[in-house]
């Protein structure tokens, strides 16, 4: 009693419940972020402890034998790889020069606008019909066949949207007086673009393909309809097997292969699923750091 | 540092003592009309300051006379500017070359984010082909244009350092220095010392008075004292207008119209 009337600071009633409030909305969102991580932590640990004791240098670096229920891993991860990268290739320099162009160029109207929705919608279709686009567009229509090449403008066109977004947003993330700057010297917007607004969004926009292409990486309905076969007998001899498939030819895939071999082949053991699911899921990994790596090396360089 | 008042303009052949004539202009920003009918004519060589409360149209007008206003948004006008000899508002005025003559430093210091070396060319470098200059002619310009705005003694042994890595004056005599390569007619300040503390500002008001006669220099301020202290002429603006235009000493002893005794004595803005 006494002591409470001599402190003019102590809590009123109401300081009280706004508190216990803020606490109880600490404890929900933390629940929740949780409800995120241990899912997460519990999954890439059953597959780490399931799929474990398969992985082996032989194991990734033979074929799929006998419809994929003995061998390795190595054509698939071989395939994913030549993928990934085709479709980098071809995604990367449209993606990010049209975010240049809409972020820097184009007026703000009308147009422009509808574009942007139209973009950020396009994000959002599902898988299943950028593979039936495919399948029409590149496989039928351009006599692509289905193929490495018709496979990867695929992911390319299912990806594009998202690496044209993330572009947008790392372009956008430069402040805007850098380029008040620049137009006071008399640089043209390109010059602008050139030597001030992409050496200091080069981190972000990278990311933003590397990220997005990593999800790609492990996409089964967009490849499965347009150039990744169940199942292929592969070339064993040295040169060819570093190599064994042409942007023509069809191929295997990790996320393709997983499928397969989870569902479709009878007597499959349990810890080759697991095994090649450990690998999908350390290639993503691999790449994602990467990223996180270019990310911290190129913005320790910027300061501003 | 008191003003040596209104020390003669130069008088250079072809000119008319003027280096800009600003007629009959007026200025929208959409449907709002941020100038009404402004005319000014601004002495060559001298340092002018534009006063007035916030929101009185100063900044508009000083972006105007370098058009660097077109880029925010919808701006419409009538009216001319005149620079040397030229509307500038015409068609065939290429704004990349009208700004190499009309320079602009912002009231918060901008520096580029690249090298303090290649922040003092970057202006240069984008008027000119690359490998115009050499290595050798670069360097000097680099060293006097520092030397100009007194930078070169601190910095020489750091050139390559991140010119945003410095401190707020510094960064704000690199983009003062960064103009000089250029050889612009005109330089524009909009409040070019508000950032900066009060020895900060008493050395950039210094480096400003020393610049008097070389270029012609407009400066925006809101603090009196300050127009005071470093211009020869002034200029008082209220809601758009152009209230009063006169020597400095003249505009602050001798007010000639009433809104602007009110204003220098503190009764509004
Ligand atoms: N980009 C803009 N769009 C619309 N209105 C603007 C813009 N910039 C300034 N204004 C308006 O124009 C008037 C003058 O602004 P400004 O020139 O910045 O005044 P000052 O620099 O004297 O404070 C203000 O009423 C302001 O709100
Ligand atoms: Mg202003």
């Amino acid at each position: 009693m006494h002591s409470q009337a001599q402190n003019p600071f102590g809590p009123t009633p109401y300081e009280r419940k706004k508190e216990r409030a803020s606490l109880i909305a600490k404890v929900v969102t933390f629940v929740m972020s949780m409800a995120l991580v241990i899912p997460m932590l519990l999954i890439i640990g059953l597959i780490f402890v399931k799929g474990w004791s398969v992985i082996s240098v032989d194991y990734l670096w033979e074929n799929p034998r006998g419809g994929g229920i003995a061998g390795g891993i190595w054509g698939p991860l071989i395939g994913t790889f030549f993928l990934t990268l085709t479709c980098l290739v071809i995604v990367a320099p449209v993606g990010v020069l049209a975010g240049i162009y809409l972020n820097e160029y184009a007026p703000d109207n009308r147009a422009t606008r509808a574009i942007m929705i139209a973009v950020t919608s396009l994000a959002g279709v599902p898988s299943i019909v950028h593979a039936l686009f495919g399948l029409g567009a590149f496989v039928v229509a351009m006599h692509m066949g289905k193929s490495l090449l018709a496979a990867a403008c695929t992911l390319a066109v299912m990806t594009l949207p998202v690496i044209i977004t993330s572009t947008r947003e790392a372009l956008a993330a430069v402040p805007r007086n850098f380029r008040e700057a620049c137009w006071n010297l008399g640089a043209s917007k390109w010059q602008t673009i050139r030597t001030i607004v992409l050496p200091n969004s080069i981190s972000g926009i990278l990311t933003g393909v590397i990220l997005v292409v990593s999800r790609a990486a492990g996409e089964t309905a967009p490849i499965m309809l347009t150039g990744a076969a169940a199942y292929l007998p592969l070339p064993e001899n040295m040169p060819d097997k570093l190599m064994p498939y042409y942007l023509g030819d069809q191929f295997l895939a990790l996320a393709m292969h997983l499928n397969v071999i989870a569902r479709d082949v009878p007597n499959m053991p349990t810890e080759m699923k697991f095994g090649s699911a450990l690998v999908l899921l350390c290639l993503i990994l691999l790449i994602n750091s990467l990223a996180i790596i270019i990310r911290v090396q190129l913005r320790r360089r910027k300061r501003w | 540092m008191t003003s040596t008042h209104l020390s003669p303009p130069l008088q250079i052949p072809g000119r008319d003592g003027y280096s800009i004539h600003v007629n009959d202009f007026s200025l929208w920003y959409g449907d709002f009309q941020a100038l009404f009918n402004v005319n000014i004519d601004i002495k060559q060589g001298l340092i002018t300051a534009m006063i007035g409360p916030s929101g009185c149209g100063k900044t508009t007008m000083l972006r105007s006379m370098n058009r660097i206003n077109e880029r925010y948004g919808n701006v419409k006008t009538t009216g001319s500017i005149t620079i040397l000899g030229k509307n500038i508002l015409d068609e065939d005025v290429s704004v990349a070359t009208l700004r190499k003559s009309v320079g602009m430093v912002f009231q918060r210091p901008n520096p580029l984010p690249i090298s303090i070396f290649d922040n003092v060319l970057f202006g240069l470098k984008s008027h000119t082909p690359s490998g115009y200059y050499s290595r050798r002619e670069l360097q000097d310009l680099v060293e006097q244009s520092l030397t100009e705005v007194g930078l070169w003694s601190e910095v020489k042994d750091q050139l390559k350092r991140k010119a945003t890595e410095l401190t707020l004056e510094q960064q704000q005599k690199l983009c003062i220095g960064r103009l000089m390569p250029l050889k612009p007619e005109i330089i524009l300040m909009d409040e070019p010392c508000s950032a900066l503390d009060a020895a900060g500002i008493e050395r950039i008001e210094a480096l400003i008075g020393g610049m008097r006669g070389k270029f012609t220099i407009v400066m925006v301020t809101h603090n009196m004292a300050q127009a005071r202290r470093a211009s020869d002429e002034c200029i008082f603006m209220l809601m758009g207008e152009i209230i009063e235009h006169s020597p400095t000493m003249d505009l602050f002893m001798n007010p000639v119209h009433e809104k602007t005794a009110m204003y220098i004595e503190g009764r509004y803005g």
